[in-house]
């Protein structure tokens, strides 16, 4: 008997009785064949204890710093929003935390009714009426995006800015090399997609084009122009967005985006070191039978009770198999609920203030920054929540010295832009408050000055 | 009146609730000087988006009530086939909340993150050893993402060596992502059939396996609990003609410790994390499907790759030209990672081997106690004699001779307080039910569900009706599914 099992002498003899063998490994002997059963122990080190496992696990969590632990200016895709408590109580409830894929709606109304919900708020937030249940996160979103497109035209050539997230541009070429699509980048200027460039990759060949709201320079892009660009081409347009500034920015649905998707962590989502969190996937009504993933809809029983089933499954990949619209199955339902329980907390004001209010200090720490000696913008596009700035000291040794007082700064551009070598992209949420934020400007100036220093010295 | 009341206040969405403002959230006071005209009035939302307007009582209310139309593993007996609802130990909640790991920012820089990558590496020696393959990537989301990981790379490794390839075979017998994953990595599908004792038809593969094939993705034991007796010349027929072998690992729960995919010939397998190493499915999701692979596949593998240098520091590798990129954002689901590490240090070697031990004894008993109580008379085992850690009853004699049929069996199990089994799959048995009881659950348990079908075969032989109008006792009885698919509602008109 080990942990979590329950077979005492006593019932392993019945149970060996009533199946007729004399122990466990006789089953094991007449059905593997002896070739390719293992001879030894696995190499694994021996079971422990709870205090133990979990004296571990605290060890090696105290070997990280959070965001807990530092004040934090690290966005990227990913923030430090708070998270309320309520979330955490409703996603441990051993209801919403244990059962599998409602396949019984009957006893799972629960969990369908939730991404009923969910899929409302998504269409509310997008104002794009088909929202899906939830994909894995955003930027297999954004290649799942691509491979609707291919679906619905078969096109070759997928058009990308330069301002969409680096993994989702890397996660689309992946999947695209699948199924069979070549992924072209077009660059930005002055921090957004250059229009020109934009205009002159589109063609009858293009199958979908990718853009990215704010990018991912923090710059707010011209969403509508950019669809309305890709229109006459009928190439499918999809947006990567992010939901927080939802509040404030142009809804893709309002600006003629086809598809869009992106990460939803910072709804209710802890940061997890980057998952598990959510992608959410929003169309209009024309791609409704393409969507991957589950759907919620609504019906009634047999006395006429409303309900929830999951529905339009012949697109799924247990009905129509390899002509599924995706292959997709376990997605995020736990992490879509704490999706729509924080767009609920927030409520149809909140979302809006919230969005106010992270203008406010993102202007005020980008003014605040880069009126620093060594620290200036590296565009002027206007930024709702994150915003990039140029350092004149190298940009990893900068974040270490900032690190060293406590302060992570933000992000190191170069990482993943080569044309950016000296940039730094700085989030912002609404736990950083003008304090914290005039703290960073101190940091960062002595942090740059004694880098600058360093270098003539 | 009240009771009409509360009934309608069941079904009402969040969205049917509260009053124009009501809120819940305090925004933090404006800190900073306000600025006009940040944002181009042509960039700016018009409309606000309708959320929700409720205060946090009404929320937790309505959520909390919610919960309660759900069923759920904590509660009940899930024997849910090629699912494996084990037990969720609640210490791995707990450790995967520590702000060490939940507040931990996935670009932290790798010298400030190296117990979060300490632990990713030592999942990854430990998958690999109970795969018998070396290589993990924890980066897949979920069992269908790392299949596609899988198919992609086997893409990669048959362009590197300027082959070009088309197909890929599934058995009959595979779970529907396998055939849609092969569609989505741009090759074709080819079905190999199932021989009478219900493993791979051996002349059949030996027929399709060409030097067009790419891979054969296969689950073993297979989704009829079927181990399958002739994988060792499986193997060599599909390496034979360069094509590379795919394991499914839904169903690794019966051999954890036993018998390993790589010691059989696999060159790619999968796990499900919130299958075998007791992830939460939370309701369909999160999972996670970290893939491990053999020496030949390695170089293709996602990036980054967590490195360690010879002082046992961490630190992530983007350096890997012939990796197929990535797959997703960041490191993958890491709080997944820190549940089934917990789960593994928690059980050891001894405690995995333990668990596929007693999950094959649990259902060959359940079995065993069917064919006692004379269940198996109307549902007999599809295939073989005895079963790994799941099997395959058929319904169809069950629908001829008592006129329900296991869809009316399942929705009856529901009245005894049972989430049924998987039914209808696999598709080549009819009127299929797939029944996996996993380790973690008691005699007892197994007894009173034996005993729960029994009295259902029993009561349907006097009376069929009662079954086919099942269940009675849930929120909401059988829902008209062909309707919602006919006339889409999938939001809430607001």
């Amino acid at each position: 008997m080990s942990r979590y099992t329950s077979v005492t002498e006593q019932d392993l003899r019945e149970m060996l009785d009533a199946i007729g063998v004399g122990s466990v490994q006789e089953l094991f002997d007449a059905q593997i064949p002896a070739g390719v059963r293992l001879q030894r122990p696995l190499d694994l080190p021996a079971g422990l204890p709870e205090q133990d496992v979990y004296a571990h696990l605290r060890d090696l969590a105290a070997r990280n710093v959070s965001a807990e632990d530092e004040l934090t200016f690290l966005g990227a895709g990913m923030y430090d929003h708070y998270v309320p408590a309520l979330i955490d109580m409703l996603t441990t409830r051993s209801e919403f935390l244990t059962p599998y894929t409602p396949y019984q709606p009957e006893i799972s109304q629960g969990g369908l009714q939730v991404m009923f919900e969910y899929q409302t708020a998504i269409s509310e937030l997008t104002a794009l009426p088909v929202s899906n249940a939830s994909v894995y996160e955003g930027p297999s979103a954004v290649a799942s995006a691509g491979y609707l497109a291919k679906l619905a035209n078969g096109r070759p050539r997928i058009v990308v800015s330069r301002g969409v997230h680096p993994h989702s541009r890397e996660t689309l070429r992946t999947y695209a090399h699948g199924f069979g699509a070549e992924v072209v980048e077009v660059g930005l200027r002055d921090g957004v997609t250059d229009p020109d460039a934009w205009a002159a990759a589109m063609g009858d060949d293009v199958s979908a084009v990718v853009f990215q709201q704010p990018n991912f320079l923090g710059a707010v892009e011209d969403a509508a122009a950019l669809a309305a660009a890709a229109k006459p081409c009928g190439a499918v347009v999809v947006g990567q967005y992010d939901p927080i500034p939802l509040g404030i920015l142009a809804p893709p649905g309002a600006c003629g985006v086809d598809v869009a998707v992106g990460e939803g962590q910072s709804l209710g989502n802890r940061l997890d070191f980057g998952g598990p969190s959510f992608g959410f996937f929003a169309a209009t009504e024309a791609h409704l039978r393409r969507m991957p993933g589950r759907i919620a809809g609504e019906t009634k029983d047999v006395d006429g009770r409303r309900g929830f089933v999951l529905t339009l499954q012949t697109r799924e990949q247990h009905i129509r198999r390899e002509k599924a619209t995706s292959n997709i199955c376990t997605s995020q339902a736990l992490n879509a609920l704490a999706g729509v329980v924080y767009l609920t907390w927030l409520g149809k004001q909140g979302l809006v203030e919230l969005g106010e209010l992270l203008l406010q200090r993102t202007h005020y720490a980008r003014q605040a920054l880069t009126a620093l000696d060594g620290v200036e913008a590296l565009h002027e596009q206007p930024v709702v929540r994150e915003f990039a700035v140029r350092l004149a000291a190298p940009v990893d040794r900068v974040i270490a010295r900032c690190q060293e007082q406590g302060v992570n700064p933000g992000y190191a551009l170069g990482r993943d832009l080569e044309e950016h070598e000296d940039g730094l992209l700085v989030a912002i949420t609404e736990q950083r408050t003008r304090a914290d934020i005039d703290r960073l400007a101190s940091v960062l100036g002595a942090a740059v000055a004694a880098e600058r220093v360093a270098v003539t010295a | 009146m009240t009771g009409v009341t509360v009934a309608m206040d069941e079904t009402r969405t969040v969205f049917e609730k509260g009053a124009p403002g009501r809120r819940a959230f305090t925004c933090p006071q404006l800190d900073v000087p306000q600025a006009d005209g940040l944002l181009p009035e042509a960039f700016r939302r018009t409309e606000p988006a309708r959320l929700p307007e409720l205060t946090e009582p009404e929320i937790v209310r309505h959520y909390v009530n919610l919960s309660k139309r759900n069923f759920d593993l904590d509660s009940g007996f899930y024997p849910l086939g090629s699912c494996t609802m084990k037990h969720n130990p609640r210490l791995h909640e707990r450790v995967a909340g520590l702000a060490g790991h939940a507040r931990l920012h996935p670009l932290q820089a790798p010298e400030r993150a190296q117990g979060a990558l300490e632990l990713m590496w030592n999942l990854e020696r430990a998958l690999g050893e109970v795969a018998g393959l070396p290589h993990v990537s924890l980066q897949p989301s979920a069992g269908s993402h790392g299949e596609l990981a899988g198919v992609l790379l086997t893409r990669a490794y048959h362009e590197d060596r300027g082959e070009e390839r088309h197909l890929v075979l599934t058995p009959d017998t595979a779970h529907g992502t396998n055939p849609a994953t092969v569609t989505m990595a741009g090759y074709q599908v080819v079905k190999v059939a199932t021989s009478p004792d219900g493993g791979v038809d051996v002349e059949d593969l030996r027929a399709k396996a060409t030097e067009d094939v790419a891979c054969l993705m296969l689950t073993n034991p297979n989704t009829l609990g079927v181990f399958d007796p002739n994988i060792e010349e499986i193997a060599e027929i599909v390496h034979g003609v360069g094509a590379t072998l795919y394991y499914d690992g839904a169903n690794l729960n019966a051999v954890m410790g036993q018998s390993r995919p790589g010691d059989m010939g696999f060159d790619i397998v999968h796990f499900n994390l919130h299958k075998s190493f007791t992830q939460p499915h939370g309701g369909g999701g999160p999972g996670s499907g970290p893939i491990a692979v053999s020496d030949r596949i390695q170089p293709y593998l996602t990036v980054p790759r967590i490195v360690r240098d010879g002082e046992g520091r961490f630190d992530l590798d983007y350096q890997a030209p012939k990796s197929i990129g990535r797959l997703r954002g960041f490191q993958g689901n890491y709080g997944t990672f820190v549940r089934s590490y917990a789960y593994i240090r928690s059980l050891g070697a001894e405690g995995l081997q333990d668990a596929s031990e007693t999950a094959v004894l649990n259902a060959n008993y359940l079995l065993a106690r069917l064919r006692q109580l004379g269940v198996a008379d109307h549902l007999p085992l599809a295939f073989g004699e005895h079963c790994m850690h799941e099997f395959v009853l058929s319904g169809a004699p069950m629908k001829r001779e008592l006129g329900i049929k296991t869809l009316d069996l399942a929705k009856r199990l529901l009245d005894h307080g049972f989430h049924p089994p998987t039914v209808y799959f696999p598709l080549l048995v009819d009127e299929a039910l797939l029944v996996e009881p996993t380790e973690t659950e008691t005699k007892e348990t197994l007894d009173a569900f034996a005993e729960a079908l029994a009295a259902i075969l029993r009561e349907a032989a006097e009376d069929p009706e009662k079954a086919r109008n099942a269940p009675y006792t849930t929120p909401v009885r059988r829902l008209d599914e062909a309707g919602a698919a006919k006339r889409p509602v999938i939001r809430q008109p607001l």
